[in-house]
């Protein structure tokens, strides 16, 4: 935020430079105009399907489809996804997915940046090299479908997790703030007798939250968001993430299975069915990230010029 | 030009604070006098906490890498129980299957189509982040900013799924812009299904999921340019445009330069989750990239090995195409993904 940055002191409250030209009224206005179109055609989407999703079968063949403006809010989409079967099945398994993948992801992440993190350690330059080589070489899609077939991964969770458990450039970015956090603290640290996994816990770690809250983000976004490990490592349809689902319901047109009945008898339109599985899907990125938001830029950058 | 010149120079000699985290790195301390054996012993635990990551990324990573031998052999996943089994006993053909890709005009249709799609990512996509810091910059309110980016930032965190399905809900033949022509008395219209439109389409899901969030980049790097050289150019009668033009743009240049050559790395590399989640709508004709063509053949026809061999080629092009940019991106001067 150095858009401030240039202001002479004692113009308080002037946030333009002193040498700036004014805006004319109407510049500023169109501007302004712009903006809000822009940040329209974000929402608008979202506020369509949250609305329509929200809506009873009335109102939506009132529409004659999706919903804009609302009228009498119902939760009957949700209560019958909710109420068991494959779409609360579904949600569940995301859920698990997430939190133990992103666990295990930030675990692993976050011992490899510190150990790759002091200067001077054995072989820490050709443990470095290992990681940073993977990011110029994929290995391809079949070699890795073979790998994970390979090890008898296939139906079963942990083909949602280990394959994509770790991404390098999260870990650099990690390895990044690890580096620039105070030495003198660690070396101090050391000299009282505390011991590297005591020195990542108790000093790294708490000095390290902001980016340490990113990349959870990030791995927890990716967990959330994947659906290609499932839709080829996973036959079994009981075990499907949500994103899977909700690409059946949505994009393949199928009915979730254990709602033919209310959806027939016409309680429950299937329109608002599927909008209901988007705002399940979106719920909790878009709940999520505007708190970890204002730490981005830092995690971006220090990624952005790896060492 | 002279101010362009003389920004750059400044701008180097306080370097940015962006580049601060690496640079802080310092070089290991003399460690030469202490043996192998002891420094081994003192670095025992940071070696462990490596370990899980490394070991991932063998299993993951480089074992994959040896197992691209598939390309060169006749896999058969029937021979044995497992796949490292069948590797181990499926014939050896040489280089049959690149022969054959050569003759296969699916393939070069799916080339053909990647690099149309690569290009007009170059040409719709890309700009689209840099005039959106541009704008957003021009607010000098923190509120409007911050506010503004919080929304545009969002839809980056959305599933590819749920991104086409929004789009579908908007776009589709059933979608909110059909219904409310058809309502108006006009013909509906199906975005999502039209083949001849399809890599618009895709280019603008694009625009729509990401390109707020490459405006943080480029967002830092005018954070970092000194307001002074703003000051200087607007005593020296520079009017906000040309103050645009000798200061904003160059300071911005490192960043498109960098972004650019990590962009055509990935030049064979476009939208493969995205792609796939569309490509029965359109067909195969107008939708197929290397990507989705790997997964067809390899994935969904059990061809592993010609799949394989398409894969491998494409990923030698693609490091090729890493390092040709790179080599691009220093001869104009710039840093690029790696220093010389």
């Amino acid at each position: 935020m150095t858009g401030v940055a240039g202001v002479k002191p004692g113009t308080r409250g002037r946030l333009r430079p002193v040498w700036e030209e004014e805006p004319t009224k109407a510049g500023l206005a169109s501007k302004g105009v712009v903006l809000v179109l822009i940040c329209l055609a974000v929402l608008f989407p979202l506020w369509v399907v949250v609305v329509t999703s929200l809506s009873s079968v009335k109102t939506i063949t009132e529409a004659g489809g999706l919903v804009v403006i609302p009228r009498g809010v119902t939760f009957i989409a949700y209560q019958e996804l909710l109420g068991g079967g494959q779409v609360t099945r579904a949600t569940l398994v995301s859920i698990c997915v997430t939190v133990v993948g992103t666990l295990f992801s930030m675990t692993v992440s976050i011992m490899c940046a510190y150990g790759l993190s002091r200067p001077g350690s054995v072989l820490h330059r050709p443990l470095l090299l290992t990681m940073l080589a993977t990011m110029f070489f994929g290995a391809g899609l079949i070699p890795t479908y073979l790998v994970v077939q390979g090890l008898g991964l296939t139906d079963s969770y942990l083909a949602l997790i280990l394959p994509s458990a770790l991404n390098v450039f999260n870990i650099l970015v990690l390895r990044a703030f690890f580096m620039s956090t105070a030495q003198e603290l660690i070396e101090s640290a050391r000299i009282d007798g505390a011991g590297d996994v005591r020195i990542l816990w108790q000093i790294v770690m708490p000095l390290s939250r902001a980016v340490i809250a990113v990349i959870t983000l990030f791995y927890a976004v990716g967990y959330w968001s994947a659906w290609f490990n499932a839709s080829i490592y996973i036959s079994d349809p009981k075990m499907l993430p949500l994103q899977n689902v909700m690409n059946q319901l949505v994009l393949k047109q199928e009915r979730p299975t254990g709602l033919a009945q209310v959806i027939n008898t016409g309680h429950l339109s299937p329109l608002a069915i599927q909008m209901a599985v988007m705002v399940l899907a979106l719920i909790p990125v878009a709940v999520l990230s505007p708190f970890v938001q204002k730490h981005f830029k830092e995690g971006m950058l220090t990624g952005a010029v790896k060492g | 030009m002279s101010l362009s010149t003389e920004g750059r120079r400044a701008r180097k000699a306080s370097a940015p604070p962006a580049e601060k985290g690496t640079t802080v790195t310092g070089e290991p301390p003399v460690t030469g006098k202490v043996p192998l054996r002891h420094r081994l012993r003192r670095d025992r635990t940071l070696i462990l906490m490596t370990l899980p990551a490394i070991l991932l990324l063998l299993v993951f990573a480089y074992v994959p890498l040896v197992g691209n031998v598939v390309a060169f052999q006749d896999y058969d996943p029937y021979i044995a129980d497992n796949a490292f089994q069948a590797i181990l006993n499926s014939p050896w053909v040489g280089f049959e299957w690149f022969e054959q890709m050569v003759n296969d005009r699916l393939f070069w249709s799916a080339l053909g189509n990647t690099l149309t799609i690569f290009l007009l990512q170059l040409t719709l996509f890309f700009p689209v982040p840099i005039l959106l810091a541009l704008f957003i910059n021009s607010f000098v309110r923190p509120r409007v900013r911050a506010v503004a980016q919080a929304i545009l930032y969002l839809p980056h965190f959305f599933s590819w799924v749920l991104v086409i399905t929004v789009f579908q809900q908007m776009f589709g033949g059933a979608g909110l812009i059909a219904q409310t022509l058809r309502e108006h008395g006009h013909e509906g219209f199906d975005l999502m299904t039209d083949p001849g439109l399809f890599k618009f389409l895709l280019t603008f899901e694009m625009i729509w999921k990401d390109a707020g969030w490459g405006v943080i980049v480029f967002l830092a790097a005018l954070a970092s340019v000194s307001p002074e050289l703003y000051e200087a150019s607007a005593m020296d009668g520079a009017n906000r445009w040309r103050r645009m033009w000798h200061v904003t743009l160059p300071a911005l240049r490192p960043v498109v330069a960098l972004l650019l050559v990590l962009q055509v790395g990935n030049a064979l590399t476009v939208g493969f989750e995205q792609i796939l989640l569309q490509r029965t709508a359109v067909g195969p004709g107008a939708s197929e990239v290397l990507d989705t063509y790997v997964w067809n053949v390899g994935i969904t026809y059990g061809g592993f090995s010609y799949a394989a061999a398409v894969g491998i080629v494409k990923g030698i092009f693609g490091l090729l195409l890493v390092l040709g940019a790179n080599k691009v991106a220093h001869l104009m001067g710039e840093q690029g993904v790696y220093k010389k």
